[in-house]
């Protein structure tokens, strides 16, 4: 039985919350026990970054330190939190500036700080401490001849590729081959979706959401599959609108966790489908389990 | 201790180096210190030992001093050794009576600490002076060269040396792996910057070798063993079959014509798989021999031995095919040798954010100067793999080259030939062309002035690393192009340029084999892998194997005018050692003391240059001086103690053990 | 990030500096210490290179007399195996008479080193010294008179 810590995050209780449903119920498939930070923080993300960096460390460190004292990893699925709460990691140990200022909030805080929390994403436990062996043995129903576009997004291979490759990412096409979907080839995978851009820049977040859905449509795919709740949300809420100006498009965006627990026979319900603004069902329904 | 270095009257040299030594070593404190050693008659420090002053103190101390043994505190002995036994020599006396200390390499350039530096340059003096206490006088013996050259690699470099060596009346074999010589430039359409063509300016060279009474060509043939030193060399050579009889061979190519393949259906090596041959061909027309090869991999006699055979049948009563071939064996003794085996490019699939072998439009350059080439696959024509040609071209720089992750260094040639190519591509389809530069290197004769003509040609220049190609479209205008996204630098904007056609320059890289290769002629390999000199600034054609020599791209990459100036430069050094008639060994080989001998015979399966025979009359082990490389390895091994070592005597290194030790 | 500074003042505070005593051979690691000089890269100044044309020249008495004259730690480079001539025989018997001797492992060392691995070496010296400082003074119970005549024996 492997055990971790379980860092959801802001988003996977908000308009993530598919996510953190289908990861659940993954994982308890896979009889892997995942325990909730207690007392977590909100890490930041790329907002607080950019504001005050320092202070920004402070709070993502602060989730290190309570983390580290359970001496178990970290399983981070939000690709913003994954980054930042590793950035912060490396930042206070590369730099002694850092550590120094950080030291007196985490001693106000009651907290020690050594840098020994290991922050990890699913994709890497998944294939590297669970093996993809064990996820084919789970599989009730392959998902034959399901087109999927694998789409990692940005934060997870920049600016750092830990437990993949950078410029072409593998470890969620090996996922989903293995559950039996047919991975079509998308060099886009870790193209920007424009993150907050969307809302900040509209004509840049825009066209970027656009790109992504067309070549993946182009390339044959039925249903395009993600990590990250950002880019799910991106992909997911403004076909309408992106279609409008530049094209008609119109594709089912899920989360990985979602593909993989349909395979292992969960319903649509206990996966969060129906949380999904571009209805999945046309393209999924067939992989559901027969209504009881 | 005090009666030590008795009869002994040592001068001790510790030199500055200028502020390479002193800035960090405390040399007067050094000569200080050696001055009051036992047996130390004169000690200096002087800015320069190496310098005609430094080398006339050594000498004229030696006369008014009566000096009987000289330490040289300064550089690393690889550089100067020779240097100071000559000066000993001028002075009258024994040059092996000498011992240098290296305490520029060894201390003043790699530590930093004053104190230390110093402390550690003083025991290494002390160690020298206990040493060349016991040094006994030697003299180095004669061997003689034998006349005859191998120049291994028969491309633009090994053909130069080649002829120069063969005008001058040296008898040369010339042994190349390929079954036509030329190497890589025989594949180039034009050479920068002057747009001669590659072939009308090899190809003479090329004849040139076939018909010189002095060269011995052999292709298809490697080099399988290197035994011997300088000036005698035997080298075993592996002639593979080309399946046709060199000597009867008239060069006709009729039976290329007749052959059952009446397509040609086997991906063409010379044209880099662009295009098809058939079992039986030729590289290109104007090889070298003009004699064709059948690859026993694709001949259908060789796979199924069921053939009509036409191509026998072509050649009629001259019977020059012969499919019972057999590899011969040769076995040649030379006195020289000179490597120059050339490169390979960069394998662009290492670079996958371009596409290479991914969008089928994505060439290398070696790729396209076949295709712009009048004898390449399309026969000069730009076409494409999907057979469209291309209005517009990407010409991406420094791929595999300058990089963190691929290689670091700088591969010379590439800026010039992607100009090149802009111009060529240019003049042949009339297309828009791109280049994507980091810098412009056009550092040689007359390449900036070809560089300033490209931009007046409407060549368009983007000064960018180019981060991916990609075949998706964000504008219509994108649509069916493949877009190469870049940051322009100049103007400091991400441009996303569409083109049709895009050309990686790849960089050039060391041959797959070049470890292989170095040692079996013994030489050494830089970090980086290309082969490596004496001295980059003073020796770049010199290795630190005497008698083998280095030239061309093998040692660095570069470009022709310089490989073949290094060429010229090996001949040239190769006929040093020739003309000298002999060389002199350095007299620090082992010798055995009969009378100590036992005859166990544990020495003689340990050498490596098998110098050890036993002699069954005596029942005594024997060293045969002329083999013997001083490795030393049967000294350390002979259990009686029996076997000892000139300039490097038991007793000799023990004092020098002592001395770094010692604390006094 | 800067390079750590080897001669710090930490090596003072603590006092000793170990002496390592190294056999280089001419052709490859003599010449890849002369690779690190041109290229000035810096190392612990504990190393005191004794030149032989081949590192199969080194005797096992030379390691031994190295020992007994006061040396904490022995290095012998040599090219490559397979290049090299050194007899790894030799090295073997050597690490069994220094273990019998009650002489710590890291204190003797065989690196294989080529002519253009200047790094290599400056990574080998370092370690070395620093694992030899780590263990201390060698203090060999052995007069360094005698030592000759045991040797015979």
């Amino acid at each position: 039985m492997k055990r971790y810590l379980y860092y959801p995050g802001c988003s996977l209780r908000g308009t993530g919350k598919a996510y953190e449903e289908s990861l659940l119920a993954v994982f308890k498939a896979l009889d892997v026990e995942l325990e909730e930070l207690e007392d977590w923080n909100c890490c930041g993300a790329t907002a607080y970054m950019a504001i005050d960096e320092m202070n920004a460390f402070a709070l993502a460190g602060r989730n290190l330190a309570l983390a580290e004292k359970k001496k178990l990893d970290l399983v981070a699925p939000c690709s913003a939190c994954y980054l930042v709460l590793n950035k912060a990691q490396r930042y206070i140990k590369e730099y002694p500036k850092v550590a120094r200022l950080l030291e007196h909030g985490f001693k106000a805080a009651g907290l020690t700080y050594t840098g020994t929390a290991k922050v990890r994403h699913p994709l890497d436990i998944l294939i590297h401490d669970i093996g993809v062996d064990q996820i084919k043995a789970r599989v009730k129903r392959p998902l034959a001849g399901l087109k999927v576009a694998p789409y990692y997004g940005c934060q997870i291979v920049r600016p750092y590729a830990t437990f993949d490759l950078m410029y072409y990412p593998v470890s969620m096409d090996k996922l989903l081959r293995a559950v039996g979907a047919e991975i079509v080839d998308y060099p886009l995978k870790t193209r920007c979706c424009g993150g907050s851009q969307k809302g900040t820049l509209p004509e840049v977040g825009l066209s970027l959401i656009h790109i992504l859905l067309k070549e993946a449509g182009r390339r044959g795919a039925q249903v395009v599959s993600t990590i990250c709740p950002l880019c799910q949300f991106n992909l997911d809420a403004f076909q309408d609108e992106a279609g409008k100006k530049y094209g008609e498009v119109s594709m089912p965006v899920v989360y990985f966790t979602q593909l993989l627990g349909l395979a292992f026979g969960f319903s649509a319900k206990e996966l969060g489908l129906e949380r999904n603004i571009v209805p999945a069902k046309r393209v999924l329904a067939k992989f559901e389990p027969a209504a009881a | 201790m005090d009666a030590r270095n008795g009869d002994r009257r040592i001068g001790v040299y510790v030199c500055h180096c200028g502020t390479n030594i002193a800035a960090t070593v405390d040399v007067k404190a050094v000569a200080e210190y050696a001055a009051a050693l036992p047996g130390v008659v004169v000690s200096r420090e002087y800015k320069y030992m190496c310098s005609d002053p430094g080398q006339e103190l050594i000498r004229q101390d030696i006369v008014e001093q009566k000096l009987n043994r000289v330490v040289v505190a300064a550089c690393s002995p690889l550089l100067h050794e020779e240097t100071f036994r000559g000066a000993v020599a001028k002075g009258g006396l024994n040059p092996f009576c000498f011992q240098m200390v290296n305490i520029r390499e060894h201390d003043s350039w790699v530590h930093q600490d004053r104190q230390r530096a110093t402390e550690k340059a003083i025991a290494l003096v002390r160690a020298a002076i206990r040493r060349v206490a016991l040094h006994k006088p030697l003299e180095k013996k004669r061997v003689s060269i034998h006349p005859d050259v191998l120049i291994v690699g028969g491309g633009i470099a090994g053909i130069h040396a080649a002829l120069t060596l063969a005008n001058a009346g040296k008898h040369v074999y010339l042994v190349e792996r390929e079954p036509t010589i030329g190497g890589n430039m025989a594949k180039f359409d034009k050479t920068f910057p002057t747009l001669d063509c590659a072939a009308c300016i090899l190809t003479p060279k090329m004849t040139a070798v076939k018909k010189h009474p002095n060269i011995t060509l052999w292709t298809l043939s490697e080099v399988t063993h290197v035994e011997g030193y300088v000036g005698n060399f035997e080298v075993a050579v592996t002639r593979k079959p080309r399946y046709i009889n060199e000597e009867l061979c008239v060069g006709c190519l009729e039976c290329i014509e007749a052959c059952v393949y009446k397509q040609a259906k086997v991906p063409d090596e010379f044209n880099l798989g662009l295009g098809k041959r058939r079992p039986i061909y030729i590289s290109f027309p104007q090889a070298v021999p003009q004699i064709p090869v059948i690859d026993p991999e694709t001949c259908i006699d060789f796979k199924s031995g069921r053939c009509k055979k036409t191509c026998i049948e072509a050649c009629g009563d001259r019977h020059a095919v012969d499919l019972k071939q057999q590899p011969k064996q040769e076995t040649i003794k030379v006195g020289a040798i000179i490597l120059a085996t050339g490169y390979q490019t960069f394998d662009a699939r290492k670079v996958p954010d371009y596409g290479y072998g991914v969008y089928p439009n994505v060439y290398t350059a070696p790729e396209v100067e076949r295709l712009i080439n009048a004898s390449g696959p399309t026969g000069g024509e730009v076409i494409m793999r999907d057979g469209r040609k291309p209005q517009s071209i990407g010409i991406i720089h420094c791929v595999g080259s300058r990089d963190e992750n691929t290689n670091r260094w700088c591969s010379r040639v590439c800026c010039m030939y992607s100009l090149k190519l802009a111009h060529l591509l240019k003049e042949r389809t009339g297309a828009e062309v791109y280049n994507f530069y980091i810098d412009m290197r056009a550092a040689g004769k007359a390449y900036e002035e070809f560089y300033h003509k490209l931009l007046e040609e409407g060549v368009h220049m983007i000064r960018s690393r180019v981060a991916e190609v990609t075949d998706w479209a964000m504008t219509p205008e994108e649509e069916g192009k493949l877009v190469m996204r870049a940051e322009d630098t100049l103007i400091s904007f991400v441009r996303r340029v569409p083109v049709d056609m895009v050309v990686l320059s790849v960089g050039l890289v060391p041959h797959e084999d070049a470890q292989d290769v170095r040692r079996l002629f013994n030489i050494s390999c830089s970090s980086e892998g290309w082969f490596l000199e004496r001295h980059p600034k003073l020796a770049p054609v010199n290795t630190f194997t005497d008698g083998i020599f280095i030239a061309g791209a093998c040692q660095a990459p570069k470009d022709i005018p310089d490989a073949v100036g290094q060429a010229g430069s090996a001949a040239a050094e190769a006929m040093v050692l020739i003309d000298t008639g002999y060389v002199e060994m350095e007299p620090n080989t082992a010798y055995i003391l009969e009378e100590e001998c036992s005859g166990c015979k544990t020495c003689i399966p340990l050498c490596p240059y098998s110098a050890i025979t036993f002699l069954s009359d005596k029942k005594v082990a024997q060293i045969n001086e002329v083999l013997c490389k001083g490795c030393g390895t049967c000294v350390a091994a002979c259990p009686s103690g029996s076997i000892k070592q000139n300039l490097f005597e038991d007793e000799e290194i023990l004092e020098e053990i002592q001395g770094v030790l010692a604390n006094a | 990030m800067p390079e750590k500074e080897l001669e710090s003042p930490r090596a003072v505070q603590n006092g000793f500096e170990p002496k390592i005593v190294a056999f280089f051979c001419n052709w490859c690691t003599y010449l890849a210490a002369d690779l690190a000089g041109t290229s000035r890269i810096k190392y612990a100044p504990n190393i005191r290179v004794i030149r032989t044309m081949c590192s199969g020249r080194v005797d096992p008495q030379f390691v031994l007399e190295a020992f007994a004259r006061g040396a904490d730690g022995v290095l012998i480079g040599g090219c490559h195996p397979g290049d090299c001539h050194y007899q790894e025989g030799n090295y073997k018997t050597l690490r069994r008479v220094l273990g019998e001797m009650g002489i710590e492992d890291e204190r003797f060392r065989l690196e294989w080193i080529s002519a253009s691995e200047a790094e290599r070496l400056k990574v080998a010296v370092n370690d070395m010294v620093e694992k030899v400082r780590a263990l201390g003074p060698l203090r060999l119970e052995i007069k360094a008179e005698h030592f000759p005549e045991e040797v015979a024996a």
